[in-house]
């Protein structure tokens, strides 16, 4: 007889066995009871929303798309994607005013950006936090994050001749939090891609990469973005034949897989050349480019995989950067969320939920008592800072202190 | 007045039998019915659970044709909580005549059936799964219909009117008074237990059985088994039922109903004998998978739950022994006009669609045999679940904020969902997670539905009819089940029967993912559970 050559299904979902793995790894099912779970509102709920999107639940906003449950997945079904396109498909609520502003990051920097000491001197008042959380319940126990007086972009656009100068050229999609509130971690990697004898590049336009919107309601938006993101991607990709690089797990994550599987945007011709720093100089490094580090460098440093990295399996690149320091001891956390998913930590509802998330991974931290933390996202960062007070820095920025110093740029 | 004497005795628990047993309840009859398995089992389970408009009977059966769409509308009314108005398509592909559209939807208008011919594209529009080389499309008011759960509601509802029903009883013989039927022995088929009962009218409802039902009776019944067979996909390709607009032929309805969608059907004549023990062949998954293409081509590239089979129950007309001339339409036998003799009645052919119809004539005679002048209400009455039309109000009454698991139960039970509603959160607890069964509605189905085995839980809840085929929920439903019947050792027996009877519709189409499960299945019973 003919058997079935192949079988089919959006994100794979009836590739799914019911093993209730990813039951079990999902980080909020562990502590919000109100949430289905990823079996549950994925594979199984969609065979249900097939029916009539009548049985979506709305609960399915609990799901933090951190992506653990896709990576325990022996199947191979996408799990997150399913549940996050089911949001983008039948929640037909509008997005909330506080939803909106957590997602429009770009557009919040840009206009916090000129006046950010007025800004981060607000936002830091009791009661300036007390009104958010009472008007738009964002959680007033939120640490909320600096912007910087200067963009990340200006700064670079200053540098533009003296990084043509390189003969190797790499482009740089810094994201919103390099440009609006840390530019020191892209002064990092100008400085340690200038060590390695290549110079930075600024994409034509960048936009924020859309994750914000995805899981905020926004999907339309989104989308726009990634077609602006793709378009300028092409031009440095196919057009100058550059790799882009990232230093945000979850905008590189997003790039790579969310532009295809959720927002119906093709990126498979440019998908290969989008890569974290991190993979990039490990790359380079294997094929004989060397750096040189700084004798004296001491650092007891603590690595924390973001979930998202975990979902790409790239965690390794940073892991051997790392490794790659003299004088650097580190140590590798457990496989943790650390809870805050982007702005879900951020709204009121979800708060206590996120810190009981992150709390297996926080004790963690106490226990080694690191110099800092690494680690390759920045909402990581904020939620590990506020709820730990230790320091966290980027596997890039680590290894920027470490070099010798030829020239201050 | 003894506790075995009733006015009327039923023999048969499918549609027919279970549809009878309302009608005579309503009119004010003591009813006994008598199944020798579960509700459902026979050709009433399985079969598309299409709820025809009749178009595909028109051009053929005009008679067939009018009692359909007749139905159709009633159903909508009576037991919308077993009905789904999906509406249908028929369509032309390139291969086959576009002139048989024109005689087609003449036909249907002739037999009441409105019948709309749809720009191609509209069609692609409608139903986005439709094989996209469509060159014409006519869009009916087809739909589909669960057939357990209307069996179901059928029985809870004479018994609601006071009837009585037997499962897993067989009928052992007939208890004759000269020349008239006064009653039946049986037998308990789990227990062993005899007992006889006694009504002045006895009705066989047994389909394709009421064959040998009536021979022990001591009268000829000509059935001509035909086997069809059907095939059950994982998930819902179609929203719309998608036919072909040409002569009736094989594998050329896809339903979709509940979370999955069916391909058939077959059509194969097969010995009396072997009707117990139908099977699904290998060419007949063949047929299936690549006519069932031509309406969606997705379809061969769907991952497959299930095989099955079922036989129609066709008659083959009284004057007519040679079975040439073979009857699709109802067949109500009045044994003492027909042979001389009394208190029988056989109620047989005709299909799941015009069950209400068939149950209506049966119960007519029975009324006139025992003087009883009360009218049929059968038509307006709506079943027990279906006084509301939508799940969605349904849910919306019952609860604040409905789970899906909750939505799917009000889906499945209608306004009976009501009785599932708990205070304990514990009793939302998920039995079966594909089809988001909770512990509380199978506690209803405990209480009210006659369930005494996991196959009997399935066919009244939807347990074990998901993508895991029982992996999961079956062990945690026999748990059930044993606690609630005192006694493990039947429960765990049971399991074991239940998960055969599961990889009986996997074996014919196991590869792929449904191979895996199965394996998946398999290790969890034998090496987690030790069973």
């Amino acid at each position: 007889m003919k058997l079935q050559e192949f079988t089919t299904s959006s994100h794979n979902f009836e590739e799914c066995m019911k093993c209730t793995v990813c039951t079990v790894y999902c980080p909020v099912l562990q502590v919000n009871p109100l949430y289905p779970g990823p079996k549950q509102a994925g594979p199984d709920g969609e065979r249900l929303r097939l029916k009539d999107p009548y049985f979506f639940n709305y609960a399915l906003k609990y799901c933090m798309n951190c992506k653990r449950c896709e990576v325990s997945c022996p199947s191979g079904v996408h799990v997150a994607d399913l549940i996050q396109a089911a949001r983008i498909k039948y929640d037909r609520s509008a997005p909330k005013l506080r939803d909106r502003i957590l997602a429009s990051t770009d557009f919040m920097g840009s206009l916090a950006r000129p006046v950010a000491p007025v800004v981060n001197a607000v936002t830091g008042l009791g009661i300036t936090r007390a009104v958010l959380d009472s008007t738009l319940k964002i959680d007033h126990r939120r640490v909320f994050p600096k912007y910087s007086g200067r963009s990340f972009e200006r700064w670079l656009r200053r540098r533009e001749k003296q990084q043509a100068a390189f003969e190797e050229q790499v482009a740089y999609f810094h994201g919103c939090y390099v440009n609006y509130n840390y530019p020191r971690l892209g002064k990092d990697l100008v400085k340690v891609m200038n060590a390695l004898g290549v110079g930075v590049q600024l994409l034509e336009r960048e936009k924020c990469c859309g994750i914000a919107l995805i899981t905020n309601g926004m999907s339309a938006q989104a989308a726009k973005n990634a077609a602006h993101n793709l378009d300028s991607i092409r031009k440095a990709v196919t057009g100058k034949g550059l790799k882009v690089v990232t230093t945000s797990s979850t905008c590189t994550l997003t790039i790579r897989e969310e532009y295809p599987n959720l927002l119906g945007q093709d990126n498979a011709d440019v998908k290969a050349s989008i890569l974290t720093a991190a993979r990039f100089i490990c790359e380079k490094i294997e094929k004989g480019a060397t750096l040189r580090f700084r004798p004296d460098f001491h650092k007891k440093v603590a690595y924390h995989t973001p979930c998202h990295m975990e979902k790409m399996g790239w965690g390794i690149f940073s892991e051997k950067l790392l490794r790659m320091i003299p004088g650097l001891e580190l140590t590798i956390l457990d496989s943790n969320c650390c809870g805050i998913a982007g702005t879900y930590g951020f709204k009121k509802e979800n708060y206590e939920y996120s810190q009981a998330i992150g709390e297996p991974l926080f004790r963690q931290i106490r226990e080694v008592n690191p110099d800092s933390v690494a680690c390759d996202c920045e909402t990581c960062k904020w939620q590990i800072e506020m709820s730990t007070g230790y320091t966290v820095e980027n596997p890039i920025s680590l290894l920027a202190q470490a070099l010798e110093d030829d020239e201050e740029k | 007045m003894k506790t075995n004497e009733f006015d009327v005795i039923i023999i048969g628990g499918g549609i027919t039998g279970a549809g009878t047993q309302r009608d005579c309840a309503m009119r004010g009859l003591r009813t006994l019915l008598i199944e020798r398995s579960d509700i459902a089992t026979g050709a009433t389970g399985r079969n598309h659970g299409l709820l025809h408009s009749g178009a595909r009977y028109a051009v053929n059966d005009p008679e067939s044709a009018e009692e359909c769409i007749k139905e159709n509308m009633i159903l909508r009314q009576i037991a919308s909580h077993c009905v789904e108005e999906t509406d249908g398509l028929f369509i032309t592909l390139p291969e086959d005549d576009l002139g048989y559209q024109k005689t087609f939807v003449d036909a249907c208008r002739r037999a009441g059936i409105d019948a709309e011919i749809i720009d191609p594209d509209l069609a692609r529009r409608l139903e986005p799964s439709v094989n996209p080389e469509l060159i014409g499309a006519v869009k009916v008011p087809d739909g589909s219909v669960d057939p357990f759960r209307l069996c179901a509601a059928n029985m809870l509802d004479a018994k609601l009117h006071g009837g009585q029903v037997r499962l897993h009883t067989e009928v052992t013989g007939f208890i004759k008074e000269g020349d008239t039927i006064v009653g039946v022995h049986t037998r308990n088929v789990q227990t062993g237990e005899e007992a006889d009962y006694f009504a002045p009218v006895t009705v066989n409802a047994c389909g394709i059985w009421g064959q040998h039902i009536a021979s022990m009776a001591g009268v000829r019944i000509g059935m001509f088994p035909a086997k069809g067979a059907l095939l059950i996909f994982a998930h819902r390709v179609n929203n719309m039922v998608i036919n072909r607009c040409r002569k009736p032929s094989n594998a050329d309805i896809l339903v979709p109903g509940d979370t999955v969608c069916v391909i058939g059907t077959t059509s194969t004549r097969i010995p009396f004998e072997e009707c117990d023990n139908v099977s699904v062949l290998p060419d007949e998954v063949d047929l299936l998978i690549t006519e069932g293409a031509k309406l969606s081509p997705s379809l061969s590239s769907t991952r497959i739950l299930r095989a099955y089979a079922g036989v129609r129950p066709l008659v083959s007309a009284d004057d007519d022994p040679t079975g040439r001339n073979i009857s699709r339409g109802i067949v109500c036998l009045d044994h003492e006009v027909r042979d001389g003799l009394k208190g029988l009645v056989t109620i047989t052919g005709g299909k799941l669609m015009t069950y209400r119809l068939m149950a209506e004539q049966a119960t007519d005679l029975v009324c006139r045999k025992l003087d009883i002048a009360k009218a049929c209400e059968t038509a307006t009455t709506p079943l027990p679940g279906s006084e509301e039309k939508s799940y969605e109000s349904v849910a919306q009454k019952i609860w604040e904020s409905p789970s899906t698991a909750q939505k799917a139960a009000a889906a499945r039970l209608g306004t009976s969902a009501s009785r599932i509603r708990t205070e304990n959160r514990s009793e939302d607890a998920l039995v079966c997670e594909c089809e988001e069964v909770s512990l509380s509605e199978i506690g209803n189905a405990l209480a009210r539905l006659e369930v005494s085995t996991l196959t009997d839980l399935r066919r009244r809840t939807r347990v074990g009819m998901g993508t895991c085929q029982g992996g999961f929920c079956a062990c945690r439903a026999a748990g059930i089940l044993g606690q609630a019947h005192g006694c493990i050792e039947r429960a765990r027996e049971d399991l074991a029967d239940f998960m055969q009877e599961r990889w009986k519709g996997n074996f014919p189409i196991g590869w792929g993912d449904t191979l895996r499960e199965a394996e998946y299945t398999q290790w969890i019973y034998k090496h987690v559970l030790g069973l």
